[in-house]
């Protein structure tokens, strides 16, 4: 038994022969210690993306979305952040449980992120090409010149023009919506099983978030990849996502595949974020908006943590915290990939 | 930032391989403005418009050519003491660079010769001091910054108990422990001693970058922590340690002729300022210029040193443009 086996067993989990989701995330949860006690970013989620498959997760700031993607990705701080309970299956093996050689040998090749400043996410001393290259000289072992190469060819692939003039120009030189091409560049380069995007076009222009939404999804058909799409923007998700994942406060509270979700919510929270969004024909009226604010993560509220921002909200949801009921249609069939942490999902599904 | 999506350059516009080395030739060609600008090519270009940068990196690179070549500025020896012709010999200001342009010290040497040797001392004491100083330093404050927890407080404290004591006391008495006083010597004192700014600097620079998400975006892409350190925290890290590191330069030379001029730095037979600054002192009402001499040089290469780095941190440095 030789330490290489087994780290080939990691690297390689394909050989192991497992059939199931790609990615099974596992009642996780987070927390990070503080001053003002323990802050609860992540209780209890729930969530699987299959090979080519796109899963949105979806929720305001703080409600623990990009805390679960840092997870996965094993780049929480982790002195502050502590990960009491949970799993994180990739091909079947536990993340949770690796050494950190072995997930930073998953980094990358397997898994890769995007992240929402792409600015900020490029390292501003070194030319594009470098940093594109360096994810084929340090995973491949490629000589500088065939990284190079490489570089041009994968910035090509991003539909960035003038691939090959512009490898040696440094990240400021791009404009944003390039930038974030550069990115995904630098995600797809090694043709991952799985990429997490982290709000990839907030810091976008919007004439420019349906190009890079778009390339996002073509190259993730192309490569027949896994893709979770964190986003804050019910826009973006409709078009790409096939199912989608709303949380808050740390929890799932609704799971749905996309166009039911828009059609009839199961959720007065998913409801409220569906009504927040500014349309057309209401024009001169005033647009709602979902009252107050998200809680403060040391201090959950008790019962359904939506509770006091819910309007249907009644005794029980002050006592007993919803379980992730599945849904069922009116007449008993069940519907699906449906489920939904609400009391009263009935009734917010018919009302 | 002019944008520039529509490169006109038609020849590229394949995604041929060999159009590779065009572009890389292009940017090793220099930095004009249109072309790729780093942070460096940037304050480069700066500097080269600064005329404090100007004069006193021409004063640098004279001194440097002194301390490595003196032969091509004067014939006459540091060592040659004539005490019957010369004893106390003014200077002859009409003779420029001739051998008794600046006189003869007390022990009848020729001053232009002396001063001229004498850059040697200088000039690889604060070089020396400082590149072993800012290698020992950063690496030093990164590892600190970069680990963080135990490791940073080991460090760090560390860095607190040498940065407590006071530089020239304490050169002083590791010096004296040392019977031979060469350069070498000087050197491995003042930078014992001297690492301690450097470190504390490269471990807040290293702590600030850390967090940067390039660094986070670098973790998530796989990249292993030497490579996180050394490519990615460093380069980005390394501007104020280059700048406090050029001011410090200057300040090495002046503790060298100072240490010297106390008698526990250099001494003779080795040719040094601030031994020329010590022997000339005795001689103060008489011969006035064996002290002064010396010491404008002192001060010269402090200064141009100060203000080389002061021009370097003005174009380091993207808030003072």
């Amino acid at each position: 038994m030789s330490i290489i086996d087994k780290t080939d067993a990691v690297l390689e989990p394909e050989s192991v022969g497992f059939e199931g989701p790609l990615l099974d995330v596992r009642d996780l949860h987070v927390e990070f210690h503080t001053r003002d006690g323990v802050a609860k970013a992540v209780n209890g989620v729930n969530y699987s993306v299959d090979a080519g498959e796109t899963l949105a997760v979806l929720g305001e700031s703080g409600s623990g979305k990009s805390v679960t993607a840092q997870a996965i990705m094993g780049i929480l701080d982790m002195p502050p952040g502590r990960i009491p309970r949970g799993e994180i299956m990739f091909r079947g093996q536990d993340m949770l449980k690796m050494s950190e050689e072995q997930r930073r040998r998953i980094r990358g090749r397997k898994i890769a992120m995007i992240f929402q400043d792409a600015l900020s996410s490029l390292n501003p001393v070194l030319s594009v090409g470098y940093q594109l290259g360096e994810m084929y000289r340090v995973h491949e072992g490629l000589s500088k010149k065939a990284a190079k190469a490489k570089a041009i060819e994968m910035m090509d692939r991003v539909k960035i023009p003038a691939a090959a003039a512009r490898v040696n120009d440094y990240p400021h030189q791009f404009s944003g919506g390039m930038r974030q091409r550069i990115m995904i560049a630098m995600a797809l380069a090694l043709e991952p099983d799985l990429i997490i995007a982290d709000e990839p076009t907030t810091a976008l222009d919007v004439t420019v978030q349906a190009q890079v939404m778009d390339l996002l999804a073509e190259l993730q058909r192309e490569y027949q990849m896994g893709l979770i799409l964190i986003t804050h923007d019910l826009g973006v998700v409709a078009d790409v996502a096939d199912k989608i994942a709303v949380m808050y406060a740390g929890r799932i509270v609704e799971r749905a595949p996309v166009h039911e979700l828009y059609k009839n919510p199961g959720h007065p929270y998913t409801k409220g974020l569906l009504e927040s969004i500014p349309r057309l024909d209401q024009k001169g009226q005033e647009l709602y908006a979902i009252k107050g604010l998200p809680p403060n993560l040391t201090r959950i509220p008790g019962g359904c943590a939506f509770n006091p921002r819910c309007p249907m909200a009644q005794d029980v949801c002050r006592t007993d915290v919803p379980p992730l009921h599945p849904m069922t249609a009116p007449d008993g069939t069940e519907l699906v990939g449906r489920a939904s942490a609400c009391h009263f999902w009935k009734e917010t599904v018919n009302g | 930032m002019p944008e520039k999506t529509a490169e006109p350059e038609k020849n590229l516009t394949g995604k041929t391989t060999a159009a590779v080395p065009v572009p890389a030739a292009a940017v090793e060609a220099g930095p004009a403005p249109d072309k790729a600008r780093s942070l460096w090519s940037d304050a480069w270009y700066d500097l080269r418009r600064q005329p404090m940068f100007l004069v006193s990196s021409l004063l640098i690179l004279l001194l440097v050519v002194m301390s490595f070549a003196p032969g091509l500025f004067t014939s006459a020896s540091p060592r040659d003491a004539d005490l019957a012709a010369h004893y106390l010999q003014p200077p002859n200001w009409s003779h420029f660079f001739a051998e008794d342009w600046l006189g003869y010290d007390g022990q009848g040497r020729s001053i232009y010769a002396r001063i001229i040797y004498g850059a040697r001392a200088s000039i690889m004491v604060g070089l020396g001091v400082t590149i072993l100083v800012t290698v020992f330093g950063t690496l030093m404050g990164m590892m600190a910054g970069y680990f963080g927890g135990w490791i940073d407080s080991l460090l760090s404290r560390l860095t607190d108990v040498f940065f407590g004591i006071p530089f020239l006391l304490g050169a002083l008495v590791i010096l004296t422990t040392f019977e031979n006083r060469t350069v070498w010597v000087v050197i491995l004192a003042l930078a014992f001693l001297g690492w301690t700014s450097i470190a504390r600097v490269a471990r807040g620079s290293v702590i600030t970058v850390k967090q940067s998400d390039y660094v986070v975006a670098a973790k998530a892409l796989g990249a292993s922590t030497s490579r996180i350190m050394f490519r990615h925290i460093l380069p980005n890290a390394l501007a104020p340690i280059i700048v406090v590191a050029t001011i410090a330069l200057g300040g090495y030379i002046a503790a060298e002729a100072t240490l010297s001029f106390l008698g526990v730095g250099l001494a003779e037979p080795t040719v040094s300022w601030g031994v020329d600054v010590a022997t000339g002192r005795s001689q103060l009402r008489n011969a006035p210029f064996t002290l002064i001499i010396p010491s404008v040089m002192v001060s010269i290469t402090v200064l141009s040193f100060l203000m080389f780095g002061d021009a370097v941190r003005n174009a380091l440095d993207p808030k003072l443009r």
